[in-house]
């Protein structure tokens, strides 16, 4: 295979995954990389390593470039195991005179793999380190995703390699921003951020604003996820800006579930309703559609129109299940109503509506249930619906 | 004495046990802590916790 040099002496090493499609509950449906990279100078770095079973893979592509023996430094910018699970063979192979990580990071490295003898080097935010002849800044970036997270800063290369920033699920051939469609890229990046990084959005705008505040000068972004950002780095840095900053355009999501088709008929005309009204309306049956597709789709709306009949006194458990995940993604500054048809108890609604609250939405709505088999005048109310949550989304203000 | 939770992560500050790591002694209240201090978890700040 060609080998990838990102910048001079700095390799691309990692591993395509093209088969995974379930990452702890996020659907990769187009696979992902580790990424990994090899710096080559008076001493040589390996940044970050590859999930576990890809270390053959990583250590055979070293190998194309160096003996993997020569390497000196290891630099673990995430311990989460997509990244980590290589190092503790490599630390074997390499026996590295040090393992550069955040204070966080020598605790999370312990805690997976039990070694306190590791020739651990803990890295302070902001603190400049020369491996061999070649300088790195290390900046902290706690809950980005994790605790031990940490970006490297390549000063005399213009190089920032980011680590899960920036990143998205995508496996390809292609290892450069330029070299694949951008949207089915921006997508792929939206859905990332959407479904990793949305409940750290105010520390997304910290980190950001540190960076730019620290004149931090880069023409390449390498996170450990997907394609290098080499032609255009400030697309991704100005769509994680607008994501953390809650802005969302005209969209609303009609997402329900149904027992016998009543709550669906309801939702076709709440989304009908929605249309009409000119909104950028998309219906989602929860059944049929993975949470986290879902999820990538909500970043950029506005608005949520929630349906669910009422089994045993609940809504459905796939309402459940997105609820749940949605609740630990703390988006902001959205807007909210829910909707279903029920047998006799009815409570769905009110509790779509406590969950709506409880994840401070605003609701546009108290919210529309019908006994059974909507009549006409309740397909119409649904409409009607439609068109209020439609008001609400177009009046919203930005505060 | 009221608990804080972190805003990032969910690390639950209780006065009754303090941050010992942190030198906190069992029974400060929140108000108490200084304002350097950050979440033992995640290193947020003070500054993004709320009352539980």
């Amino acid at each position: 295979m060609k080998l990838v040099e990102l910048k001079k002496g700095i390799y691309w090493v990692g591993a395509v995954d093209w088969n995974i499609r379930d990452f702890h509950g996020y659907s990769t449906w187009e696979g992902t990389t580790y990424n990994s990279y090899l710096m080559v100078g008076d001493k040589i770095t390996l940044f970050d390593g590859v999930k576990n079973e890809y270390t053959d893979t990583l250590i055979a592509r070293i190998s194309e470039i160096i003996d993997p023996s020569k390497i000196d430094y290891l630099v673990v910018n995430h311990v989460e195991p997509d990244h980590s699970g290589a190092i503790p063979q490599l630390v074997e192979i390499i026996k590295p005179e040090k393992i550069f990580c955040s204070d966080m990071g020598q605790k999370a490295l312990a805690g997976h793999y039990h070694y306190s003898e590791w020739p651990y080097q803990v890295v302070k935010s902001g603190e400049e380190v020369m491996l061999g002849n070649r300088k790195v800044i290390f900046q902290e970036a706690r809950m980005l995703h994790w605790p031990d997270s940490m970006l490297a800063y390549l000063p005399d290369e213009k190089l920032l390699i980011s680590n899960d920033a920036f990143g998205e699920h995508l496996a390809t051939v292609e290892r450069f921003d330029d070299e694949v469609d951008n949207s089915r890229l921006m997508g792929q990046a939206a859905k990332y951020y959407a479904n990793i990084l949305w409940p750290y959005s105010p520390l997304v705008q910290k980190i950001i604003k540190t960076v730019v505040d620290l004149k931090w000068d880069f023409d390449m972004i390498a996170p450990d996820h997907g394609v290098i950002w080499r032609k255009n780095p400030g697309q991704i840095i100005s769509a994680y800006a607008k994501w953390s900053d809650c802005q969302a355009g005209n969209r609303v999501l009609v997402v329900y579930e149904s027992m016998w088709k009543s709550t669906e008929k309801m939702a076709a005309q709440i989304t009908h309703g929605l249309a009409d009204a000119g909104l950028d309306v998309r219906q989602y049956r929860l059944e049929l559609n993975h949470r986290s597709d879902i999820i990538a789709d909500f970043l950029e709306a506005r608005g949520l129109v929630l349906g669910s009949p009422t089994l045993n006194n609940q809504f459905m458990p796939q309402m459940a299940d997105f609820l749940s995940y949605l609740r630990g993604l703390k988006p902001g500054k959205k807007i909210g109503a829910a909707f279903g048809s029920y047998g006799w108890s009815g409570e769905a609604v009110r509790q779509m509506n406590e969950c709506l609250e409880n994840m401070n939405f605003q609701l546009a709505d108290q919210g529309l249930r019908h006994q059974w088999v909507p009549t006409r005048e309740v397909l119409r109310s649904c409409y009607e619906l439609g068109g209020r949550v439609a008001q609400e989304v177009k009046n919203y203000r930005f505060e | 004495m009221k608990k804080y939770v972190c805003n990032l992560c969910g690390y639950v500050y209780d006065p009754a046990d303090g941050d010992k790591e942190s030198g906190i002694a069992p029974g400060t209240p929140f108000e108490d802590i200084p304002a350097g201090w950050t979440c033992p978890l995640c290193g947020a700040s003070k500054d993004d916790f709320s009352a539980e």
